[in-house]
């Protein structure tokens, strides 16, 4: 059977030239970087170099970077550890309402503590409004914080006009970079923001390992309390392997990233643009250009997403679902309900996320057999038969 | 998440359509829950001659809509309302937890299809799935 990897928004594989760098550090140079002789050391070595490496490469001093286990470890500091670090100057917060769950969720907690937040809306591409954003500026406001781009329909935010608007206003700005790192060109400088979360196992890297970007005199609550590694501000044994392929696995997507986001964007557009013209009633969420250059989310009308995951797994084709269904609760996708998307509608999206080792038959393959899934769906689907029956009641 | 049986119910579904003026005819659950399913009965001296489904739904919802169909056919009416979701969940050998809502729907597209067939002897009028009003579907 095919195994065609469509999901590359959830996570990559591995380079085999980051494992390569980490091999030696799980067998040979296994010293905790914390002890104080030379296995110690020359495990601390690796480590002061990867962080180097990863600073340069998003335009940040090294002792800006900390390693974190991932991107809801990183999300999870900022929220928490601005409520605890600027609880005396204010207790609200304002974030997107397309954010991850680590930020939602996360938010969810705070409100529980006293702190509020407003949501901001986003337009039909689920882009944030900047008016909004400015109206919601109270004096007690602590933070902002709105991804770069979205992991379910990919649409870019204006990460450097929020950025501005929270410096005019002395507030702190966030952008969770999960999605963009490795894609899109980050740098935190040009940027201006005070804190930046990413994650390697979305560029290629390994899995549980991520970092935060804490601007240099931006004083931020720790949540993770323990030893004197990331400078005392993260404690726990240091995941020396991990971090010595996030350093690789970032520095070869930075230089690769030009060539990879031009040939990844041409399999994605070549993507939609087939969808488009052969399937009907399919609404492409998200916007046509501004958008992660692999990312391609759609709305089948007429059928639930969920069984359209399974049709295509079952083709060996491997893609996500918006649709919380398939999540295990029952709510259609936040994102697209924010962008104004219908709710039946929203329980029929598909995310395609494409790669660097995808092919164009695999697209075209994918295509195919969409087309025939989507059609033996909606047989079987009563809105659909009510559709072309002419009754069609609002779906 | 699912076994290989509601793998295969799903992928190979029994009794995929919709009867032409059927004698009873159910649906249930609404599109914005992210569920509908719509069963419609051929019936004859109280016995089920035909059971199809139209499903609308996850994975979960198209392999008990095909189960449960399987399972009626063939039976008096009176029985069929005795067929239970937890019955169609054992017949599929288990679903997620998350999923159970799935056969509890199938179970009540039956038992509202049934009822549809009841009520339209009660008035002496001959069922049809067109006659169905909006107000009919139910809201689980």
């Amino acid at each position: 059977m095919k195994r065609i990897y469509i999901d590359h928004s959830a996570t990559t594989p591995l380079d085999k030239r980051a494992l390569e760098k980490m091999l030696p550090y799980f067998t040979e140079v296994y010293g905790n970087p914390n002890s104080q002789h030379f296995f110690g050391r020359e495990a601390m070595k690796a480590v002061d170099e990867a962080r180097d490496k990863i600073a340069s490469l998003i335009g940040a001093k090294p002792n800006e970077i900390y390693f974190t286990s991932g991107g809801t470890e990183a999300d999870n500091w900022v929220l928490r550890g601005v409520a605890q670090q600027f609880a005396h100057k204010g207790k609200h917060m304002i974030i997107s309402k397309i954010e991850h769950a680590a930020m939602l969720t996360t938010a969810k907690e705070l409100e529980k503590q006293g702190f509020e937040f407003t949501y901001l809306g986003v337009d039909k591409y689920g882009v944030v409004d900047l008016e909004e954003l400015k109206k919601s500026i109270r004096p007690d406001t602590i933070l902002i914080g709105v991804m770069f781009a979205n992991n379910e329909v990919g649409t870019i935010q204006p990460i450097k006009e929020i950025a501005e608007i929270a410096k005019e206003h002395g507030i702190l700005c966030f952008t969770d970079a999960v999605q963009a790192m490795g894609t899109l060109k980050t740098d935190v400088r040009e940027l201006g923001v005070d804190f930046m979360s990413f994650s390697a196992h979305k560029f290629y890297g390994p899995k549980g390992i991520g970092a935060l970007y804490i601007r240099n005199g931006v004083p931020l609550g720790r949540i993770i309390t323990g030893g004197h590694q990331e400078r005392t501000k993260r404690g726990g044994t240091t995941n020396v392997p991990a971090i010595v392929g996030f350093a690789e696995a970032l520095s070869i997507a930075e230089e690769e990233l030009d060539k990879n986001a031009k040939y990844i964007a041409s399999l994605r557009d070549a993507f939609i643009d087939r969808v488009l013209a052969e399937i009907p009633y399919v609404r492409l969420n998200g916007h046509r250009t501004q958008r992660l250059p692999g990312n391609a989310d759609f709305s089948f009308e007429y059928i639930e997403g969920e069984s359209i995951l399974f049709s295509l797994d079952l083709a060996g084709i491997a893609v996500s679902s918006g649709s919380a269904c398939s999540s295990g609760s029952l709510e259609a996708s936040h994102v697209l309900l924010a962008m104004g998307v219908p709710e039946a509608t929203a329980h029929g999206s598909i995310r395609f996320s494409f790669g660097k080792h995808n092919t164009m038959e695999e697209v075209n393959y994918t295509v195919d057999k969409l087309k025939e899934i989507v059609q033996k769906l909606r047989e079987m689907s009563p809105l659909y038969s009510e559709m072309i029956k002419g009754e069609g009641k609002n779906v | 998440m699912y076994n290989e049986k509601v793998m295969e119910a799903f992928s190979n579904p029994k009794n995929v359509g919709e009867i032409e003026n059927p004698d009873g005819f159910g649906k249930v659950g609404n599109a914005s829950c992210g569920d509908i399913m719509q069963i419609t009965l051929r019936i004859k001296d109280d016995v089920i001659e035909d059971a199809k489904f139209k499903t609308f739904g996850c994975a979960a919802a198209i392999a008990t809509s095909s189960t449960a169909t399987e399972m009626v056919k063939g039976m008096k009416i009176e029985d069929a309302l005795k067929v239970t979701n937890s019955q169609v969940v054992e017949k599929l050998e288990g679903l997620p937890p998350q999923k159970i809502h799935c056969s509890v729907l199938a179970e009540e597209a039956i038992k509202a299809a049934i009822d549809d067939y009841r009520n339209k002897q009660q008035n002496g009028g001959k069922s049809d799935a067109a006659s169905v009003k909006d107000e009919d579907v139910k809201y689980v």
